[in-house]
């Protein structure tokens, strides 16, 4: 059964019916066809699918779309403005932190998070917020790179870009 | 993995509203974070007509101290926990636990309740519905059989959550509500060893609060070994609380999960108060543990693995409990 879902997803404000039963990656892939949530595994293990909820990292796979009601949800697609990529974005194409980019999506949001709330973090600190992503290519070191890279830049999230 | 089956969504405004629900929907689950509730529905292993969802319930969030008593709300989320400052100075076991589920990103959304009611844990179970059909299902989720042990009428799947023997060792309590009003059980009453019913909740009650003694000289530790040390659940994991008069025991208590289908609280290990902790006294530990467990092959690692790997972290977790109260001293 269908309910409307009123909720900001990257700024913009947006009512739609959604099943009760969605989950928020199937209502941001597709009912709103923003494609750029990925979903990795089957089930919260593998972050792939991690979108910003309030500014906090939430796995959009074991997330329901009416729990996140009234709330703003940031996804991949609204870091770049006016078609630039973020810092973070950059630094991860920079640094090679991308290989097969399918957990990019995921370790973006991740690693934007943390930068928000701790702009200059230690490389533990960064692998501590990562703990979640996995990366089946194994690249992790040009990954933790690319965030450290772009904590010197100085510059955090899409949002401020 | 499949899609959500169908389901209808309720909110309940308040920790009453979410028991009426309850009663009034007997085929409906509870939802707070869902970490561990949403795979398993997506992987057919619960049904439910209707979820009750406890996000607007604000009066579970609430975290207080009476006096030496502090009461966690089953709501608080588990990196709140984990980064509490009286749970962090004051017990350490249970902001060390709630740092040691899953990653960072389930920890803001899992909750201290969640935790305590996960459901228990088996390689035979925790599957996709494809493969629980090409092993004829199991006794857990539709099929007969104990693939752990087949010969069982009961269920074998563990018990998995870390928060619970943390909070065995300090000594909590539970509050439930249902619909004759609140009711307090100890912790360890609140469990019970069958992987199918392993909690002593009533069908129309809820979770609504733990509460933990905050007993003065009192140190206490997690610590729990798993194959991926990033994120995942305990192969086994031990909760240590340690109080140390001069050069004898003055108060020892040890919990463990992963190993049976409920957490344990290590029983005789009073014997051991008055006593210096020495080697007799750490295999008179052992000795206690390994009566207490009885982990079972629910994961891919082995049963004899598991079983001196318990008794080993409980002796590293006593050993530095035990220096650190010195240098404290």
């Amino acid at each position: 059964m269908k309910e409307l879902l009123t909720l900001t997803v990257n700024g913009r404000l947006r009512e739609d019916a959604v099943a009760g039963n969605a989950l928020l990656i199937d209502y941001l892939r597709d009912t709103l066809g923003l494609t750029g949530t990925k979903q990795g595994c089957d089930g919260g293990e593998c972050g792939a699918c991690t979108v910003l909820v309030d500014g906090e990292p939430r796995l959009a796979c074991s997330t329901l779309a009416h729990g996140v009601a009234g709330r703003h949800i940031e996804t991949i697609e609204g870091l770049s403005t006016a078609g630039n990529l973020s810092r973070l974005q950059r630094a991860f194409h920079e640094h090679l932190g991308a290989q097969c980019g399918f957990c990019t999506p995921g370790m973006i949001m991740a690693a934007d998070a943390l930068l928000r709330r701790n702009p200059q973090p230690s490389r533990d600190e960064i692998r501590a917020a990562l703990a979640g992503n996995l990366c089946r290519c194994t690249g992790y070191v040009k990954i933790l790179d690319s965030v450290e890279a772009a904590a010197r830049c100085g510059d955090v999230a899409g949002v401020a870009a | 993995m499949g899609t959500l089956s169908e389901f209808r969504l309720m909110r309940a405004a308040s920790a009453a509203d979410a028991v009426r629900l309850r009663a009034e929907f007997p085929a409906s689950r509870f939802i707070a974070g869902g970490t561990d509730l949403l795979p398993n529905m997506r992987r057919g292993l619960v049904g439910a007509e209707v979820l009750i969802d406890l996000g607007g319930v604000g009066e579970i969030r609430e975290m207080r101290r009476d006096g030496d008593t502090l009461r966690i709300g089953a709501g608080v989320t588990l990196a709140t926990l984990a980064a509490d400052p009286p749970v962090v100075a004051h017990l350490p076991a249970l902001a060390q636990a709630a740092l040691a589920v899953a990653g960072p990103t389930h920890r803001r959304a899992a909750t201290l309740g969640g935790n305590l009611c996960l459901d228990t844990r088996c390689q035979y179970y925790n599957q996709s519905e494809d493969w629980r059909r090409g092993n004829d299902f199991c006794m857990k989720r539709s099929g007969d059989v104990c693939r752990v042990a087949p010969k069982s009428s009961r269920c074998y799947a563990a018990f998995s959550g870390d928060v619970a023997p943390a909070l065995l060792a300090l000594g909590a309590e539970v509050e439930l509500l249902g619909p004759q009003g609140l009711r307090r059980l100890p912790l360890a009453d609140f469990y019970v060893d069958d992987g199918m019913n392993w909690l002593a909740l009533g069908p129309d009650e809820l979770l609504v609060a733990v509460t933990v003694p905050l007993v003065s000289g009192r140190a206490s530790a997690y610590e729990k070994i798993r194959v991926r040390g990033a994120i995942d659940f305990p192969l086994a994991g031990v909760a240590v609380a340690l109080r140390r008069d001069g050069e004898l025991i003055g108060e020892l208590r040890v919990a463990c999960t992963g190993v049976s289908s409920r957490p344990e609280f290590i029983a005789g290990l009073d014997e051991l108060v008055g006593k210096p902790l020495d080697d007799a006294a750490l295999a008179t530990m052992e000795r206690h543990l390994k009566r207490g467990i009885q982990p079972m092959e629910t994961t891919l690692v082995s049963v004899p693995y598991r079983r001196r790997a318990t008794p080993a972290l409980a002796k590293r977790l006593v050993r530095r409990l035990w220096d650190e109260a010195r240098q404290g001293a």
